[in-house]
């Protein structure tokens, strides 16, 4: 028989974690640990398929964040732990972690961006002595919108950490309100060729915190950012996710930005 | 060398084939065209030769024999995936060669476009065999000279129709088990057009420039084009697709995973969770299309998408020229010297 990529294989879920009132963790048994910074296609049969990022990865298992936003979302929302969930992938480039070694990086994330770079975070808080130094910058809605509030407690123990909120909403305990961008230039960079930057988030957030770095001194070049797109068929075939010459399933999510911004949707 | 047919006796060939081929060709369906009094002509499984209209061109593209406008990819019962049974019968089409270059887009794309390929089309597309229909003037909206797909030897069998003759080349000796042993010899190759009356200049090999992408000759697209997606659903190589869940009505436990044909012009092609869409004024939607089909799929494959059969044209309601767009492309390019010259 020929293999079907299409198929999709059934994964069990192990836990599921409450995260806002919209997002929930799902962590799902898997046999090879993906790559940091690919996602795959979550599938219910008989509801439909949807691409997902890893956030979060660990022996034998890997963590989706998944928002309940639409049919799909909403039917794993309805699952429980011992669920069976349907898997295809891992897809996508990844992150090029070796680029980062030894350099100084940070690492942006715009809402529910965080969760793609989660596992970076995790990889970096274990591994600390790979880069030179690593400064975060999340910027979330509302409070009530901040996701893996432990988790960014924990890093904040060893990461130099920038914490926003667009409104405090009168409940915001925090020190900083207001866009990312307005933060970018509170980060001390380091010189050119030793900076690296993620940006990671919806696309007028990656826009205009790239636009800041630039502005700070950082070249396209440093800018690494993970890119959304429609997607269907997550193998290059359905076309959804075409920008110029590049199909983001094949040859992102992740880009550098200097080609990012050649990129015509 | 080449055989020569009397039409009784490729009638009689016809006939044979049908045992082992489901033959399919250009089939006219009387009154059922665009306009009041016109035909529509598409492909269809052809009975007899009188069946194939081999003299004029047809309204749809052969695409759907081996991309199917919908398909079942699986059929769910409970948390079962079962695939489809498989069909196993050998196709054979009557097609043209800018149609041929046109399969070998669709082939590139749900083949060879990243690491895995499409095992549904694979599986319909290894039955199929080709009978290229000699074409040696083309049409009133061809141009495929222009866009280098006039010729191909991708086939198994040529023909050219004749009044009361039918000649042939064979490729795939295959077919020739099916020939009569009386059938006389001939010198015969099949030619190719070699001149449309329209031509188009492609803006080849360059790197565009941003202004490109924003000029203004896309704007009056904005309002000419109404997304209807025929330009994308007549024009042989556009591959683009969607996949959806269904639950049947009568049992929510049993459904289907289908794909069906997704149009870049028609609304929702982009729209992401959270209202976030891309390109959402039909100029906009004009110009990727274009680009795709004369620039981006160049860069990453090495030859230019559209092979020039002129259907789009044949058949947007709102008259838009595509051929003429890609003239004033090329013209706009040349004014602004936007485009560099890559040696
Ligand atoms: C590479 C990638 C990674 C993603 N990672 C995450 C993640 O970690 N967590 C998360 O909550 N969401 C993520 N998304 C967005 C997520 O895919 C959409 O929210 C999801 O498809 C919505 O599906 P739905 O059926 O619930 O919504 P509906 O609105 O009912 O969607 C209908 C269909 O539209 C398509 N679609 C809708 N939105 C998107 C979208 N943003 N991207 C691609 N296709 C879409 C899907 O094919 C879906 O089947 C990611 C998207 C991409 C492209
Ligand atoms: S773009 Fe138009 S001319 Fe080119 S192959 Fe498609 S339908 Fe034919
Ligand atoms: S056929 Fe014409 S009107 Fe319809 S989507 Fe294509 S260009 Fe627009
Ligand atoms: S998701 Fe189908 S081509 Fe990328």
């Amino acid at each position: 028989m020929r293999e079907n990529p299409m198929m999709p294989k059934p994964h069990k879920v192990i836990k599921i974690d409450l995260e806002t009132d919209l997002e929930s963790t799902f962590r799902i048994e898997v046999d090879t640990p993906p790559a940091l910074g690919q996602f795959y296609m979550v599938s219910i049969p008989r509801i439909g398929e949807m691409p997902i990022s890893i956030s979060g990865i660990g022996p034998g298992w890997v963590d989706m964040t998944i928002r309940n936003v639409g049919k799909v979302s909403r039917a794993v929302h309805s699952l429980n732990e011992k669920s069976i969930l349907f898997l295809r992938g891992p897809y996508g480039n990844g992150f090029p972690m070796d680029e980062f070694k030894g350099r100084h990086l940070v690492i942006a994330a715009g809402g529910s961006g965080i969760a793609p770079v989660r596992p970076l975070l995790e990889h970096y808080y274990r591994n600390p002595d790979e880069v030179d130094k690593l400064d975060l910058l999340f910027g979330f809605k509302t409070p009530d919108d901040i996701l893996f509030r432990q988790d960014i407690d924990r890093w904040k123990s060893r990461f130099d950490t920038i914490l926003t909120v667009d409104d405090a909403c009168g409940i915001w305990e925090g020190e900083c309100v207001g866009l990312i961008t307005e933060y970018v230039k509170n980060i001390k960079l380091s010189e050119y060729d030793k900076m690296e930057i993620v940006i990671v988030g919806p696309p007028v957030m990656i826009k205009f915190t790239a636009a800041e770095f630039i502005r700070q001194g950082v070249s396209e070049e440093r800018i690494v950012v993970s890119m959304e797109r429609r997607m269907s068929c997550g193998l290059g075939k359905c076309g959804h996710c075409k920008i110029s010459e590049y199909y983001i399933c094949l040859d992102g999510p992740v880009f550098r930005y200097n080609e990012a911004v050649k990129l015509v949707d | 060398m080449g055989w020569k047919f009397t039409e009784a006796a490729f009638k009689d060939l016809i006939v044979k084939l049908k045992a082992d081929y489901t033959i399919l060709g250009p089939k006219r369906f009387v009154g059922q065209g665009r306009f009041s009094d016109t035909d529509l002509i598409r492909y269809d499984e052809i009975e007899s030769l009188d069946e194939i209209v081999w003299n004029e061109k047809s309204t749809f593209s052969p695409k759907e024999v081996v991309f199917p406008i919908t398909q079942t990819l699986f059929y769910f019962i409970e948390e079962k995936f079962l695939e489809p049974k498989l069909d196993e019968n050998k196709i054979l089409i009557f097609l043209r060669p800018c149609d041929i270059n046109g399969i070998r887009r669709l082939d590139t794309i749900h083949l060879r476009n990243g690491p895995q390929s499409d095992s549904y089309y694979a599986q319909l597309r290894e039955r199929v065999r080709f009978v290229m229909m000699e074409c040696m003037e083309g049409f009133d909206t061809c141009f495929c000279v222009s866009m280098k797909s006039n010729i191909t030897s991708d086939y198994d069998m040529a023909v050219r129709f004749g009044d009361d003759e039918v000649l042939a080349e064979v490729k795939n000796d295959d077919f020739t088990r099916y020939f009569s042993l009386d059938l006389p010899r001939v010198e015969f190759t099949p030619g190719f057009v070699q001149e449309n009356t329209i031509k188009v200049t492609v803006p080849d090999g360059g790197e565009i420039s941003a202004g490109i992408y924003n000029h203004d000759m896309w704007n009056e697209y904005k309002s000419r084009c109404i997304a209807c997606g025929r330009c994308n659903t007549t024009c042989i190589t556009c591959s683009c697709h969607t996949t959806t869940d269904i639950f049947y009505d009568d049992n929510m436990r049993a459904g289907e995973r289908r794909r069906t044909w997704a149009c870049c012009h028609v609304d929702g092609f982009t729209d992401m969770a959270g209202g976030i869409s891309f390109r959402k004024d039909n100029g906009s939607r004009m110009r990727f299309k274009v680009l795709h089909k004369i620039y981006d799929y160049n860069k990453r494959f090495g030859e230019h998408m559209c092979v020039g059969c002129g259907r789009c044209d044949d058949n947007c309601p709102e008259y838009i020229s595509y051929s003429s767009c890609i003239n004033r492309l090329s013209q706009v390019i040349q004014e602004t010297d936007a485009c560099v010259k890559i040696p």
